[in-house]
C-alpha cells in the first residue's frame, strides 16, 4: 500500500512540473495547460514548438526533475504527445 | 536610441544616453536566447531610462546589426568587445543576462540576470540540431558533433560558430565574481527565453528595473 501511494504522489509531482514546464515554454496560463490529456499533440503538432522550443524543454526538464536526457532517448513518439512525454519523464524519475 | 560604438567593426547598441552619473552596460544573452530575451531587455532598459539611469546594449561582433562574420567570432574577442563598449560608454554598472554573464568585464559591479555558463549555451544549441536532423531522418549524435565543431566549426540552430567559439564556450564558466544573481523567481512567471516563440512580460521589466533602480540607490 505505502509503495503504490508513494509512486502515485510521485507521478503527480512530475505531472504538475511537466505542466508548469510547458505554461512556461507555450507561453499558455495555467487554465490551458491543465486541459492538456494523454493525447493532446505536441511535437509536429504545435507550430511554435520548432527544434529550439524543444531543445530548451528538454534542457528545463533536466533541470527541474533532476534527470539526465540522452541524445538517444529522443525521439518523434516520445515528443509526440502530452501523454508520450509525461511517460518519459516518469520513468526517467522512477530510475533515477 | 541606436548609437554608434567603436566595435570592431563599426557596431550598434541601443543606448539610453543623459550623462547621468549611473551608467549601466548590459550584455545580452547569446544566440537564440536573445532574441527572445530582446524584448524583455529593452523595456527594462526603458524604465531604467525613466529612473534616471542611463543604460547601453552592444551589439557583439557578428550578432544583431554587426556586418562581422559570426564564425570568426571567439569569446575572447566578445569579452574584449565588451569591455571596450564598458569603456567607451563610460559604464559603471554591468547586468548580464543568461549566457552574457561569461562576458562580464571584471571590474564593473552589478547583476547577472538567469545566469549560465556556455556549455549550457553550447548544449542547447546542438540538441536543437540533433532533434532538427532527427525529425529530417538524419541520425547525429551531439558527441559526433562536437567532435566536428572543435575541429571544422559548426552551424547550429542557424548560427555558424567556427571551432574557436565552440571550443570557447564548452569551458566557459559563468563566475560570478563581484555580480549578485537575480534569478527568475524574483521577477515572476517563466523564463522568456524558454518560450517557443519571443514574447513579452510587462511585470517581468517591471520587477527586473526595479531590482536594479534599487540596487543603485541603496
Amino acid at each position: 500500500m505505502k509503495r503504490s501511494h508513494r509512486i502515485s504522489t510521485e507521478r503527480s509531482r512530475t505531472d504538475a512540473v511537466m505542466r508548469a514546464i510547458l505554461c512556461d515554454v507555450l507561453g499558455l496560463d495555467e487554465k490551458a495547460v491543465d486541459g492538456f490529456t494523454g493525447e493532446t499533440g505536441l511535437f509536429g503538432h504545435l507550430p511554435e514548438l520548432d527544434s529550439m522550443a524543444v531543445a530548451g524543454l528538454l534542457t528545463e526538464m533536466e533541470d527541474r526533475l533532476d534527470i539526465v536526457i540522452d541524445d538517444d532517448e529522443v525521439d518523434g513518439d516520445m515528443l509526440e504527445t502530452y501523454g508520450a512525454l509525461l511517460a518519459f519523464a516518469e520513468a526517467k524519475r522512477e530510475r533515477s | 536610441m541606436i548609437a554608434a560604438w567603436p566595435g570592431p567593426d563599426g557596431e550598434y547598441a541601443l543606448a539610453f544616453d543623459s550623462g547621468r552619473a549611473h551608467r549601466l552596460l548590459v550584455l545580452p544573452a547569446l544566440f537564440d536566447e536573445a532574441n527572445k530575451t530582446r524584448h524583455l531587455i529593452a523595456e527594462t532598459m526603458r524604465r531604467l531610462d525613466g529612473a534616471g539611469i542611463d543604460c547601453f546594449l552592444p551589439d557583439l561582433p557578428g550578432c544583431n546589426e554587426s556586418l562581422a562574420p559570426l564564425e570568426e567570432q571567439t569569446l575572447d574577442g566578445w569579452r574584449q568587445a565588451a569591455g571596450d563598449a564598458a569603456a567607451h560608454f563610460r559604464a559603471t554598472h554591468v547586468l548580464t543576462v543568461r549566457a552574457g554573464a561569461i562576458l562580464a568585464p571584471p571590474a564593473l559591479p552589478g547583476w547577472r540576470y538567469a545566469p549560465t555558463g556556455g556549455a549550457n549555451a553550447l548544449r542547447a544549441l546542438l540538441r536543437a540540431r540533433t532533434i532538427a536532423s532527427r525529425e529530417a531522418g538524419r541520425a547525429e549524435t551531439a558527441e559526433a558533433l562536437l567532435e566536428t565543431g572543435r575541429a571544422e566549426g559548426l552551424e547550429l540552430a542557424g548560427y555558424r560558430l567556427g571551432a574557436a567559439m565552440i571550443r570557447d564556450l564548452e569551458g566557459a564558466l559563468a563566475d560570478a565574481g563581484r555580480l549578485a544573481d537575480i534569478e527568475q523567481k524574483t521577477l515572476g512567471g517563466g523564463g522568456l527565453w524558454l518560450r517557443a516563440e519571443p514574447d513579452f512580460d510587462r511585470s517581468q521589466a517591471d520587477a527586473l528595473a526595479a531590482v536594479i533602480a534599487m540596487g543603485l540607490r541603496s
